[in-house]
């Protein structure tokens, strides 16, 4: 034990003289928090939208500013007429422009029927979706409120929606536990590979082997610090999301830290599996990146619903773990399902995680012999 | 001089078909320097696996340091030391964090670490350095320390695999001066090399080829036999004949 302590020891301190495996352990794991927190949030808030009101009335004039004023939009500006709209759009800070037509006000009260256009910059079809989306909603709203109870014999069906688990649609609820996925996956198994073919490569391992400590506790030396490494990130993500998000656990803490310790072994045990197939460090790199970073982004559920994927990336996804603990994490973390929900998933990943050190128990001793 | 720390009979060694070890009968003493010679793919390496607890034999009697090699694996390594050519120290570690590391794995006692640490940095005058990391060391000195840490737990045999590669001449003397010192407080040395002036210094050299062992003698007596004047013609003569 003393011997392991010692190996154990050493590890630590190979991490903390390099400055760039601490950055790569802490500093990119709270930065992606940061960046797919903020940046590429797929929320609308202050979209460019310009105005062109051929009719100037009051109808338009209070409907526009019921637009303006819901806090999705910001007024760019305002046009005489059509010609300026792909000017507008040209300049870049214009996300949308929106059409009354002539005599709006009039018609609508007049014949109860008028048209206002909605034209989006279609070059970004994701903001283009959104804004359309949100301005009917407005408009609807305007119009049931126009009409008010005097047209109450007229039937209508008003449905109402509500968004359960996370009532804003906020997108850091979806990006969260998608980058403790990644970021888990992708330290864990390119630290350990990385880590264990250093020793390979530099000559260490062969004098480790001759040495009286056993295979299992060379490996497990190397992987110790990395485990508590890697538990302290999850802790430092959680509470970054926390703080800065307010996004909060609604399950039960205590297994969603032990569900990210079983996770995290996994990926350990894939790092361990990928050093047993690389001969030097950039291969090592190379198919942690390549093989991992990739097909978890797209595959894994993170950011593209597996539902709507054809058949066939739906087997690929299959055996990729991520997207099994992305069911978990946000079960936990969003929903507040406890392990009824979710033991399938985490008997998954728990024999992955033997098949992984099992393959490389194999590997091992082949490269032995 | 006479008592047997490796002792070797009919060892055979072979990955599916290939014979690596064909039929390998030798003995070292204590405290003596033995020299395993052979071109590469003779099947140096893997002799030195078999004798240092790394892979088993396929047949023959192995005993080293007076423990099977079949059975007591485990026993054989806390007897041997081994450095390589590629360097066996951490060069993001301090002289002393590396000594204190191999000591530790070797299960010693800290107390003794620290003695036998203060004893080797004033023997190769070495205090400067003590918490300087080894990657600021130059070259000669990174494979004087290399050896003084295989040899740190006194083991009974050090097996050196190619130790000088890539090192000025003078240096590769001081080394081996440094192999004599430790030879003579009774400590094996197993050592392969390329370079046959090297060879000249073994008390017994080997030379393998094609998994055999062709010649096993003192360099005179080989020097002799092949009627040459170095080992470098002898191991030319038998190698590619």
């Amino acid at each position: 034990m003393k011997r392991f302590l010692g190996f154990v020891k050493k590890e630590f301190l190979h991490i903390f003289r390099d400055y760039r495996t601490l950055f790569i352990l802490f500093g990119i794991p709270a930065a992606q928090i940061l960046i797919f927190g903020y940046a590429v949030s797929t929320d609308i808030r202050n979209a460019g939208v310009a105005v062109l009101d051929l009719s100037h009335d009051e109808v338009t004039t209070k409907l526009t500013d019921k637009i303006m004023s819901s806090g999705f939009f910001k007024r760019t500006e305002t046009l005489l007429n059509y010609n300026d709209i792909d000017k507008v759009f040209k300049k870049g800070k214009t996300k949308a422009v929106i059409v009354f037509e002539e005599g709006f006000g009039k018609k609508l009260i007049n014949e109860g029927k008028a048209s206002l256009s909605i034209i989006a910059d279609g070059s970004e079809p994701n903001t283009a979706t959104l804004i359309t989306n949100y301005t009917t909603a407005i408009v609807n709203d305007f119009t049931t409120d126009l009409a008010g109870p005097s047209r109450n014999n007229s039937l209508r069906i008003s449905p109402e929606v509500k968004m359960f688990y996370n009532p804003g649609l906020k997108s850091h609820y979806m990006f969260v536990p998608g980058v403790v996925t990644l970021i888990l996956i992708l330290i864990c198994a390119l630290m350990t590979s990385v880590t264990i073919t250093r020793e390979k490569e530099f000559g260490t391992m062969e004098v480790l082997l001759v040495s009286p400590l056993r295979p299992i506790q060379i490996i497990l030396g190397k992987v110790t610090p990395y485990f508590i490494l890697s538990f302290i990130n999850v802790l430092l993500i959680l509470g970054l999301s926390w703080l800065v998000f307010g996004l909060p656990v609604k399950g039960s803490i205590i297994l969603l830290l032990a569900e990210c310790m079983l996770y995290i072994l996994m990926s350990l045990s894939l790092g361990i599996l990928i050093s047993t197939v690389s001969d030097n460090m950039q291969q090592a790199i190379f198919i942690s990146l390549i093989g991992l970073m990739l097909p978890t982004v797209l595959l894994s559920g993170f950011i593209f619903p597996i539902e709507n994927m054809p058949k066939i990336y739906d087997y690929v996804s299959s055996i990729l773990p991520p997207r099994y603990f992305i069911v978990i994490i946000k079960n936990i973390m969003i929903k507040g399902t406890g392990i009824m929900y979710i033991w399938k998933e985490t008997l998954i990943l728990i024999i992955m995680t033997l098949v992984f050190i099992g393959l490389s128990v194999r590997k091992f001793k082949i490269r032995l012999e | 001089m006479n008592k047997k720390v490796i002792y070797v009979k009919n060892l055979v060694k072979k990955f599916d078909s290939f014979v690596a070890n064909d039929n390998l009968s030798f003995e070292v003493s204590e405290g003596e320097i033995f020299g395993f010679l052979g071109a590469n793919g003779a099947g140096k390496t893997t002799t030195i696996r078999i004798l240092s607890g790394l892979s088993k034999p396929t047949s023959g009697e192995v005993k080293v340091a007076g423990f099977d090699a079949y059975t007591q694996a485990e026993q054989i390594k806390k007897n041997i030391g081994y450095m390589c050519q590629k360097f066996s120290l951490y060069e993001d570690l301090t002289v002393k964090e590396n000594i204190v590391l191999y000591g530790g794995i070797y299960g010693m006692k800290k107390s003794l670490i620290k003695e036998r640490l203060s004893d080797l940095l004033e023997k190769l005058h070495f205090q400067e350095y003590e918490n300087r990391m080894i990657s600021d060391l130059p070259l000669g000195l990174r494979q004087k320390l290399a050896f003084s840490v295989a040899v740190l737990h006194e083991p009974k045999i050090v097996f050196l695999d190619e130790p000088t590669g890539g090192v000025d001449p003078i240096t590769r003397r001081q080394f081996w001066e440094t192999i004599y010192e430790t030879a003579s407080r009774g400590i094996t040395i197993f050592v392969t090399t390329h370079y046959m002036d090297e060879a000249e210094y073994c008390d017994r050299i080997s030379i393998m080829n094609e998994g055999k062992i062709v010649a096993l003698d003192t360099p005179e007596m080989l020097k002799k036999q092949y009627n040459v004047s170095s080992v470098e013609e002898v191991f030319i003569k038998i190698a590619r004949p």
